[in-house]
């Protein structure tokens, strides 16, 4: 650098020039993106003076919690109308959300049923909308308005998932929000259903709604709904489903309107706002009961969806007095072109939802729960992606971010005399069900999922066996649906569902809850196809707690060149009910059977091929050896575990035909094995001196940080880094690409090529 | 005072060690981390999550890859309880997982008073509905 260009360096612009820059600048802003302002915020809004006044009438702890009650139940009465009358699937297995916001638009009260990640994350659009659209001349919000929005960096967890927002009046003056949020499935996509794996850019991943009004005089605009049918694959979904929202909306109106008339606005705002610090206030009482103290814990991404490789999404969580950190830093970088990356908001939501699902399940359910705790990550990481990256599969950030949360978190409580729940292992976090796609047997263009992606085994507790498939982490009053219901709309049959995949173990003194298989085939369409978006085919997703360990692994399993119809009309005895019995037995001749990780693109299947999967475990609590036989023995009987793993694991002895247990020699078993894990193991500081590496190991697609120097983030190579703080494009070759360079090479090495010209 | 921290490991906070709850063993400095006083094994994790699917014809088994990732089990040198398992990339150093400040828990317990036994969390109670 010369010095010609220093010349006027260091000269700063007066006060009057700076105002002059920043009007200019405010007057031709050309685009209005996501504000980072508004999307790296997810604390409540300060006190308005209006709030100030509303509270200085209105304070009654009895008349707060009347009014919130019914606030709570225009709310609830709104989420069974949109659960009841949605045409999308996720509407109807309760992937739906409603609320009402404060003016400033700061979530006060949502629904007690369906995806509460939504409450953390709505605020963020209605606050654009407050931001830029209350004094635009050529939009503003008036009375009989209705706003819509998919697109996740202005807030969401996914362009799944689509809102209705109303702003309510009262004598012309703005109190407050309601909202309506549903997991719509399709929204154009490159795949159809809304959740591309293949997304390598955002422009890939379909319609992308910053917050615009969609609604005007309480009518949805023809014009604007014909853009948005005619720019996904199910325009009459996306129409009947609007209405729905709109009307849900209109329903929590009337209920709102009918507490202002009884107990006029000052009552509302004040219940509202008040309902908000108070949580906010509880929350940070209860983390100072914790033991001050920093728990470290990082989860695995084995795969983008496209490709496996080891992603590590790294969490020190550190309590002090009543602040509670999550430190997010050393995760992965994000991927300039692969769909696995989050939004920080969206990782936040998830987080709130391990405190208001699994930890404080009593406190009002709303954006305040999680106001008051930080979160720190690096800028363009996995779990705080640029708005560049696409995200169309952030669940597989948010939920291992998830998990990271839940695992730490178990760490803090077990100590603490006030529990509001018991010490959970974490519960499994991946959506393990089919997306699928194309024309139905009644010639309608579909796009969605089946509702098992919220069949999650639990994790155990300190006292108790995890649940099976009891409901997904993102939403635990959820259902997984009729799927006999489902197949009156789809041309595909789950020939097996809800049957326990046996020995897809987590062990422990309680084990994780199981996950059961799922196994479909297409029947009535040339035209349709499947696809499945998880990770943990190679590494397991879940960490165990206190000794116990985590679920194992989860594979997709094809069976091709047959037409299980055929053979189950006319040779019924060769079709078998579990994955293990078909891929080992092997039983329809001239078919090939594969195994694939859980990241398939968009595949379209022929009649009668079969697509095989299983949900997950929970993890387990505790040393397996300190587990009662009798429940062994009940896992036995129920088909969870096989005879011979849970003898050679557990350490039971039992007769092998009547399954009577015999105490005595399983006493001595369980001895003999505790002295053969002392016999095995080596002391701490020997093992580590052998274990211990200065940088990942070579053989591996490693991304993050490695050990506990969180400056440095690998980016798929010991030589290829960035550091932290300063982001670095971060590409992958195309799979296609890598195997293609892979086969070229052994053709290259036999002399095979034959000289082609390159 | 003893406090209870996990499954199977206490605070003294007098001796400021970490202890085994299952055999009062004295395992390690509680300023430090508790898993440089246990035992560790390299366990290979098919051996705990065996495979489903025939391992000689697929490639994906059900079976966590062992080349991927590994599982840690530290267990108490005195009576060989489990106390945790950490899944690792090969190679990752083990965490300090539990990093506590350990004048704060005194002053907390101080203030609490004499430790009680862990209390588990509230029972789900089983609702046997309304009758007459």
């Amino acid at each position: 650098m010369n010095d010609m260009s220093n010349t006027g360096r260091g000269k700063l612009p007066s006060a009057e020039e700076a105002a002059l820059i920043k009007k200019f600048l405010n007057d031709t802003t050309l685009f209005l993106g996501p504000d980072p302002e508004i999307m790296q915020n997810h604390d409540i809004m300060p006190r308005t003076a209006d709030e100030d006044e509303a509270i200085s009438k209105v304070d009654d702890a009895h008349i707060i919690a009347k009014i919130r009650d019914r606030i709570q139940s225009g709310c609830d009465e709104g989420y069974e109308m949109v659960e009841q009358m949605g045409a999308a699937p996720g509407a109807k297995w309760g992937d739906v959300i409603t609320g009402v916001y404060s003016a400033s638009g700061d979530l006060a009260i949502a629904s007690a049923g369906g995806v509460l990640i939504f409450s953390a994350l709505v605020h963020h659009p209605i606050k654009f909308i407050i931001k830029n659209w209350i004094n635009d001349p050529t939009v503003g919000v008036r009375e009989g308005d209705g706003f819509i929005h998919n697109d996740s960096r202005y807030g969401n967890v996914h362009n799944t998932d689509q809102s209705m927002i109303l702003p309510i009046f009262h004598k012309g003056k703005l109190v407050c929000w309601v909202a309506s949020t549903v997991h719509e499935g399709e929204n154009g996509a490159i795949e159809p259903g809304g959740m591309p794996s293949m997304a390598e850019s955002p422009s890939d991943e379909g319609l992308k709604m910053s917050p615009f009004k969609v609604v005007e005089n309480y009518q949805i605009k023809r014009d604007i709904l014909t853009f948005l049918q005619n720019s996904v694959r199910e325009p009459k979904l996306q129409y009947e489903d609007m209405k729905v929202k709109l009307f849900a909306c209109l329903r929590i109106k009337q209920r709102i309107e009918e507490t202002l008339n009884t107990d006029g606005p000052e009552a509302l705002v004040s219940t509202l706002r008040l309902t908000m610090e108070n949580v906010r206030a509880e929350v940070k009482r209860r983390i100072s009961q914790w033991p001050d103290m920093t728990v470290r814990t990082y989860i695995i991404q084995d795969s983008t969806l496209r490709e496996n490789c080891v992603v590590k999404i790294n969490c020190k969580l550190t309590k002090t007095g009543d602040r509670l950190i999550f430190d997010f830093r050393g995760s992965a970088p994000e991927f300039t072109n692969r769909a696995t990356n989050t939004i920080v908001a969206g990782l936040k939501g998830m987080l709130a939802q391990v405190f208001l699902c699994y930890v404080w399940p009593d406190l009002p359910r709303g954006q305040a729960a999680f106001a008051p705790i930080e979160v720190i990550t690096d800028p363009h990481s996995i779990v705080n992606c640029s708005y560049d990256a696409p995200n169309s599969q952030s669940l597989m950030s948010i939920f291992t971010g998830f998990t990271a949360g839940q695992h730490a978190v178990a760490k803090f409580l077990y100590s603490c005399p006030e529990k509001f729940t018991k010490v959970h292992a974490p519960t499994f976090n991946m959506i393990n069900t089919f997306v699928w796609g194309g024309v139905s047997q009644h010639g309608e263009t579909l796009g969605n999922l089946c509702a098992d992606l919220n069949g999650m085994g639990a994790g155990a507790t300190v006292d108790r066996d995890g649940e099976h498939a009891l409901a997904p982490i993102f939403a635990t009053m959820a259902d997984i649906g009729e799927q006999e219901l489902n197949e009156e709309e789809v041309p595909f049959l789950q020939l097996v569902s809800k049957k326990m995949t046996r020995d897809a173990i987590a062990p422990g003194k309680y084990r994780g809850g199981q996950g059961y298989t799922m196994m479909v085939a297409t029947k009535d369409s040339e035209q349709w196809g499947f696809m499945t978006v998880c990770q943990g085919a190679k590494i397991p997703p879940l960490q165990g707690l206190f000794g116990g360990y985590a679920c194992g692994c989860y594979p997709l399993s094809k069976v091709k060149g047959v037409d299980v119809y055929d053979v189950l009309l006319n040779t019924p005895e060769k079709f078998k009910h579990s994955i293990e019995e078909i891929m080992n037995e092997q039983p329809f001749e001239g078919a090939s059977y594969t195994t694939h990780h859980m990241g398939m693109g968009f595949e379209i299947s022929k009649r009668g091929e079969l697509f095989m999967i299983s949900q997950g475990a929970g993890a387990g609590y505790g040393d397996l050896l300190e587990r009662d036989p009798k429940g062994i023995i009940k896992d036995i009987e129920e088909g969870l575990i096989s005879p011979q793993v849970a003898a050679r694991l557990y350490k039971v002895v039992f007769d092998p035909n009547t399954l009577a247990i015999d105490e005595v020699a399983t006493d001595a078993a369980r001895a003999a094995e505790r002295k053969a894990r002392i016999a095995r193991s080596k002391p701490y500081a020997e093992f580590v001196k052998d274990w211990n590496k200065p940088q990942p190991p070579s053989h591996l697609q490693y991304f993050g940080a490695w050990g506990d120097d969180v400056s440095v983030l690998y980016m798929g190579a010991p030589d290829k880094v960035r550091d932290a703080a300063t982001p670095r494009p971060n590409y992958m070759a195309h799979p296609k690409d890598v195997r293609i360079a892979e086969l070229e090479a052994r053709l290259a090495a036999m002399g095979a090529l034959g000289g082609e010209k390159q | 005072m003893k406090v209870a921290m996990t499954e199977y490991l206490r605070i003294d906070l007098k001796t400021e060690k970490w202890e085994c709850r299952v055999c009062d063993h004295e395992i390690a400095p509680a300023r430090g981390s508790y898993k440089e006083g246990l035992l560790v094994y390299d366990r290979d994790p098919t051996e705990i999550h065996p495979p489903i699917i025939d391992p000689d014809k697929y490639r994906f088994t059900f079976s966590p890859d062992p080349e991927w990732v590994r599982i840690l089990e530290f267990c108490c040198p005195h009576c060989g309880t489990q106390v945790e398992t950490e899944y690792a990339i090969p190679g990752h150093p083990p965490l300090h997982d539990m990093d506590v400040d350990l004048d704060a828990l005194k002053a907390q317990w101080a203030a609490r008073g004499e430790a009680a036994a862990p209390y588990a969390g509230p029972a789900v109670a089983r609702a046997d509905g309304h009758g007459h």
